[in-house]
């Protein structure tokens, strides 16, 4: 299973990331914190043997959908939203309600051992993991492909800018 | 033993990227000296000692350390400074699962010559050097200044444009190789040279390369910070020894690109037409080939450093430069020379074969890898700035079915061969 | 000795802090950010799951969720510009009106 020390530091900033995500008053520093929680899920994707879903996590999260974002902030030139922070009563139920949750599910957590015994050399692999996605889930891959092609028109198709002489 | 090896891990590839800048810049310098038809660099020295212009990046750097480090105000600060930290992380990590030289054989353990053998290869790279865009839009955001932004945003635009060709390209060399570990696709193209994919996937290569261009922001794709138009990108605000970390992670950036160009697409550290076993069993007649060889460069260059000495030409030290030089690479010559006739081929020992195959398919590397890098610079002095619609349209319209073309075309045929293989 | 359970925590936390974040923020790029902490609380579990269990099943359906949240943003974010440019703002309470 690795060190538990990786496991500590990797979870410390997966979380450390996410509050910096919902608490942080500027989009950029929201955007960046959630690069830092996604690149520390990559991590325990690999303490996880899952390294293609690591490299994958990176690749996808923090080199195309993050960039992305970091794109719409600076095009938008968004300036902080400190008032947005500010406790109302609507976040405050947001908070119990979030807060609950946690509870309920942290306390209802309780799994046994890892079976540490993974036979398979492929475990985790690209040649593994490829071999499962087109032959036992061909059907889902093949929509989850069809849904991005869809994804990238409608995109294209938003952000158009109305006027039709711009668009040619 | 295992605690030195894992040194060494550490140690010697950062350690390679970073001392390959200062060759790069100096190419840059010389190289574009020559094309242009100047001399270039060629005044500082060290006691007369001015080693063709390479002395000039001591003065660099002296001028960079020592120049006002200026951060202007309002801006983010930890962003500001942030961001060229991770553009030279970015550029010296990637190099890790690069394989310099074949396994070596230690004891009972196989040791690999390149930091991590991982399965995942080339997605590492492609993972790490995507990263590389936030230095460029972390910059050109947090100066607080039009230009920058605009910089940065033509950066990420385009760098993330050019991935998508990048990424789809190694697909037809993952489908040749079976393996995506950069280590197996090297091993997967055998010593002959028209095994290696840039003759058997040459519209991978193509394509490769010019991504690569796009990529690394060199010429022609240094929109981000083309500087007729946007004063210098990105980096406008930046001076003193940040300003150098975005300089040296170009440039690292470019010599990595170059290893990766060399491991996938031409042989890596496969040696032309000489395996790791032919290298190992003929080790005693090679190293006396070798020797032979360097001996008469040495004798060559030597002689023709000898033959440049006049005195009174520069009045002081300078003078002495070529005999500084000359005479040891005379004697060298003679001396590596002299021993290798007399004496003869010599026996080796076994570690003395495998350090020999290794240090010959790590030169072997290294003179594949400076070569691409130089013709990264090549092109710079060579051709224009693209406009950045020209950029967008040839990234999407162009490259990207090329590239899902290639990987079709790969299917087919390798479907094809198999049918009538097996 | 890390167990299945400390990534469940860790899963459920950061699925939480998700929450929080919608129902938190306004500012719709963070509320943004914020389904995709819980998308990825799920893939952990899938994954955690899926090293548990020694089938690589979980890490197939985590991918499609990339893959998915990948499409999300892309036209979400496209919604998110095109609200900037007719109303200025992304504040979400702002677009509780259905007028074009």
């Amino acid at each position: 299973m690795g060190d538990p020390i990786f496991f500590y530091l990797f979870a410390t900033i997966v979380i450390g990331g996410a509050i910096g995500v919902v608490f942080l008053s500027n989009p950029l520093s929201s955007a960046l914190s959630l690069i830092f929680s996604l690149a520390g899920l990559a991590g325990l994707f690999v303490l996880l043997q899952a390294h293609f879903l690591a490299a994958i996590q990176v690749l996808v999260y923090a080199g195309a959908v993050m960039v992305l974002f970091i794109f719409v902030i600076m095009m938008l030139n968004l300036e902080d939203c400190k008032k947005h922070l500010k406790v109302s009563f609507a976040s405050l139920i947001g908070f119990v309600i979030a807060l609950n949750l946690a509870i309920v599910l942290v306390m209802h957590v309780s799994a046994p051992l890892f079976d540490d015994g993974v036979s398979d050399k492929t475990f985790g692999t690209i040649e593994g993991v490829g071999q499962l996605m087109l032959t036992r889930y061909l059907i889902p891959f093949e929509i989850v492909s069809l849904l991005l092609t869809i994804a990238i028109v409608g995109a294209v198709i938003l952000a158009k800018k109305d006027n039709p002489k711009e668009t040619t | 033993m295992d605690i030195l090896i894992f040194i060494l891990k550490i140690v010697i590839p950062p350690v390679l990227v970073l001392n390959f800048i200062p060759l790069m810049i100096w190419f840059e310098r010389k190289g574009s000296a020559y094309i242009q038809e100047r001399r270039g660099p060629n005044r500082a020295h060290i006691l007369g000692i001015r080693l063709g212009g390479i002395i000039h990046n001591f003065a660099d750097v002296i001028k960079l350390i020592t120049k006002e480090d200026i951060i202007p105000a309002n801006v983010n600060r930890l962003y500001f400074i942030g961001a060229p930290l991770i553009a030279i992380f970015v550029g010296i990590v990637t190099i890790a699962v690069v394989p310099l030289a074949d396994s070596v054989q230690i004891g009972e353990k196989l040791v690999h010559i390149q930091v991590a053998d991982l399965n995942v290869g080339i997605l590492y790279v492609f993972a790490i050097s995507s990263l590389g865009v936030y230095s460029v839009l972390l910059a050109g955001w947090s100066s607080n200044n039009k230009y920058s932004l605009l910089g940065g945003l033509r950066a990420a635009s385009q760098m993330v444009s050019y991935e998508l060709a990048l990424g789809l390209t190694v697909v037809g060399l993952f489908m040749l190789a079976e393996s995506a570990s950069v280590s197996e696709i090297v091993r997967h193209q055998g010593p002959h040279v028209l095994h290696w994919n840039f003759v058997q996937q040459p519209l991978a290569f193509i394509i490769f390369w010019i991504a690569v261009f796009a990529e690394t922001n060199r010429t022609p794709f240094d929109l981000p910070e083309g500087e007729s138009e946007i004063v210098a990108g990105y980096h406008t605000e930046y001076s003193s020894m940040k300003f150098a970390l975005f300089f040296m992670a170009e440039y690292a950036h470019m010599v990595v690109a170059a290893a990766l160009i060399t491991a996938l697409f031409f042989g890596g550290w496969q040696v032309p037409f000489l395996t790791t076993l032919d290298l190992k069993t003929q080790a005693p007649f090679y190293l006396y080939v070798t020797v032979l060889t360097v001996s008469f460069i040495a004798l060559f260059f030597g002689l023709l450093l000898l033959s440049q000495f006049k005195k009174g030409k520069y009045r002081d030290a300078r003078d002495y430069e070529v005999l500084v030089f000359g005479i040891p690479l005379f004697l060298l010559a003679l001396a590596g020379g002299g021993s290798a006739i007399f004496t003869g081929p010599w026996a080796l020992p076994e570690w003395g074969r495998v350090l020999f195959a290794a240090l010959v398919q790590a030169t072997s590397f290294g003179i594949k890898m400076t070569f691409f890098a130089f013709f990264f610079i090549w092109i710079r002095w060579t051709l224009p700035r693209f406009r950045y619609d020209q950029v967008m349209n040839f990234g999407w319209k162009g490259m990207l079915p090329l590239a899902l073309l290639n990987i079709v075309v790969t299917g087919v045929v390798l479907l094809w061969k198999g049918n009538h293989h097996g | 000795m890390i167990l299945l359970e400390h990534y469940l925590i860790v899963a459920s936390l950061l699925f939480c802090l998700g929450l929080l974040g919608v129902l938190f923020r306004r500012n719709a790029l963070i509320v943004f950010m914020s389904i995709e902490l819980m998308l990825n609380a799920g893939n952990l579990v899938f994954v955690a799951f899926s090293r548990f269990f020694g089938r690589m099943d979980g890490q197939v359906l985590a991918f499609f969720i990339i893959a998915l949240a990948a499409a999300e943003v892309s036209v979400g974010l496209a919604i998110i510009v095109v609200m900037f440019r007719k109303r200025g703002t992304i504040d979400i309470n702002e677009a509780s009106l259905m007028k074009g």
